[in-house]
């Protein structure tokens, strides 16, 4: 099957998932990052690449931070940026995912950036851009449903490529609720597509996916067993709406047994680092001491967040 | 064989050092343009034994054909080391030809700040500009077709030499 994402030249038109992306073209996307970087620093923190282009942020579930980080990214290419609140007008009235980008590509957008409560919703879109033969508009998935979450995704790869250099030799534990996390998914997708040589799911069988052994990763029930001797820990949230159903007795049962706290974080290794896509609850999955802590990389995350959306764009736009 | 005599681009950079000598003023630096043009500005700044770092620019994202080419060579980051406000620049590049090029670098260098003065130095200058643009120095003038391309390469020994390839 064609992966939905490349042309047909093998380049990357819409970014939907980080399963299925080529090693290289992650690749291209970090490097391309790394330029990226160095222009939030200028005196004028633009550049002119997406000039007269629109690019329309279209959530369907709230989010104030991926919106706004990728609205900075999109202003930063030089793009005009329109936020649409969609949840609250054009669905509210009834109107199909299909006839709102219908109308938004009337309105000449360039590119979509998605956020849907449904898994799948970015790439629906994506089929129905191609079936109109608008090959010309791309799509950005930024978070739907428990799908994906790539650019998170692989705003987490260039963090850790920072820091790390080389996935060659590395051990990533991923902590928590990894049954409902996009973000998890995408991280593992990206770290086995990067070569990294273990990757460890950590979190009560009530948070992890059924079967999840199968996308090449080793499941531990245990805190101190999941983050020994590992490189980089990587922590997720724990969703509040969580916390007293029936996978968990108690937030504060919760810390004590899977908060990240400066003695459970010993047994990494000395140099691990630790991120956090945000936004954080302290006291439930990470200690505040471990969250300011030397070896937190948590607010780098957030800046390499921006010059790995301006990558993106920048590269879907060009093709 | 190729369609011109190559000269020796060792020696050229002697000669455009040599050009460039009489209108350093101290607060002059050199800004190379990836990655033929980053070459010849660290050969220039030992010849003319500059104190300032040189800047590296990579003028990707400014061109003019990202719209039919998109954003595929491995781009480098930019490298501006120093204040750019009333300086006064030399922007260094391996060959000058449409002028295109030079016409992105400047608009780059502008958004880091507004310099004294800007002027041009390149090894070749092969005509044919498609912009109002000319060398303020530059050792070699040179007529090729739009068939052929010009290039600068640095072999194992760090040397600077060049060749000519055909457009595929």
């Amino acid at each position: 099957m064609r992966n939905p994402q490349l042309n047909a030249n093998g380049e990357l038109t819409h970014l939907l998932s980080t399963d299925g992306l080529p090693r290289a073209v992650i690749n291209h996307i970090l490097d391309t990052a790394s330029s990226f970087l160095e222009v939030s620093d200028r005196e004028v923190k633009k550049v002119p690449l997406l000039r007269g282009k629109s690019v329309f942020n279209v959530f369907f579930e709230n989010s104030t931070r991926t919106r706004t980080t990728f609205e900075i990214a999109a202003k930063r290419l030089s793009a005009d940026v329109i936020n649409l609140d969609v949840t609250r007008s054009s669905t509210a009235k009834g109107e199909t995912l299909l006839d709102t980008v219908d109308n938004l590509v009337a309105m000449h957008a360039d590119m979509f950036v998605v956020r849907h409560a449904a898994s799948g919703a970015p790439h629906l879109i994506a089929d129905h851009l191609r079936r109109l033969g608008r090959n010309d508009v791309h799509v950005v998935n930024a978070g739907d449903g428990r799908h994906a979450h790539p650019t998170q995704g692989l705003l987490d790869m260039y963090t850790i490529r920072h820091y790390k250099k080389d996935f060659a030799n590395l051990a990533v534990a991923i902590v928590g609720d990894i049954l409902h996390s996009r973000v998890a998914r995408s991280d593992i997708h990206a770290l086995i597509a990067l070569g990294a040589a273990e990757v460890r799911a950590v979190g009560p069988q009530t948070l992890l996916p059924a079967a999840i052994e199968k996308m090449g990763v080793r499941v531990c029930h245990d805190l101190g067993e999941g983050i020994r001797d590992c490189d980089v820990v990587i922590m997720l949230r724990l969703q509040n709406e969580r916390m007293n159903g029936a996978l968990l007795p108690s937030a504060r049962e919760y810390f004590r047994c899977y908060g990240l706290t400066p003695m459970a974080l010993a047994l990494a290794k000395p140099d691990a680092i630790v991120m956090h896509p945000g936004p954080m609850n302290r006291g439930v999955e990470i200690d505040s001491d471990v969250a300011d802590g030397p070896q937190a990389v948590i607010l780098p995350q957030v800046t390499f967040g921006i010059a790995v959306r301006m990558a993106v764009m920048g590269i879907l736009a060009g093709n | 064989m190729p369609p011109i005599d190559l000269p020796d681009a060792e020696e050229q950079c002697a000669a455009l050092a040599a050009l460039i000598r009489p209108c350093l003023r101290p607060d002059t630096v050199l800004v190379g343009i990836h990655s033929g043009g980053v070459w010849v500005a660290r050969r220039l700044r030992d010849l003319l034994d500059l104190a300032n770092e040189i800047g590296l620019i990579d003028v990707s994202f400014y061109r003019d054909d990202y719209g039919e080419r998109g954003l595929h060579a491995r781009v480098k980051p930019s490298s501006i080391p120093f204040d750019v406000e009333g300086r006064p620049l030399i922007l260094v590049d391996d060959v000058l030809y449409t002028g295109r090029t030079t016409r992105a670098a400047i608009n780059e260098l502008f958004d880091y700040g507004r310099p004294a003065s800007i002027q041009l130095a390149v090894l070749a200058d092969r005509g044919r500009r498609q912009l109002p643009i000319c060398a303020d120095f530059c050792p070699w003038r040179v007529e090729l077709d739009p068939l052929h391309e010009l290039i600068l390469s640095a072999d194992d020994d760090g040397r600077l030499q060049w060749s000519v390839a055909e457009h595929a």
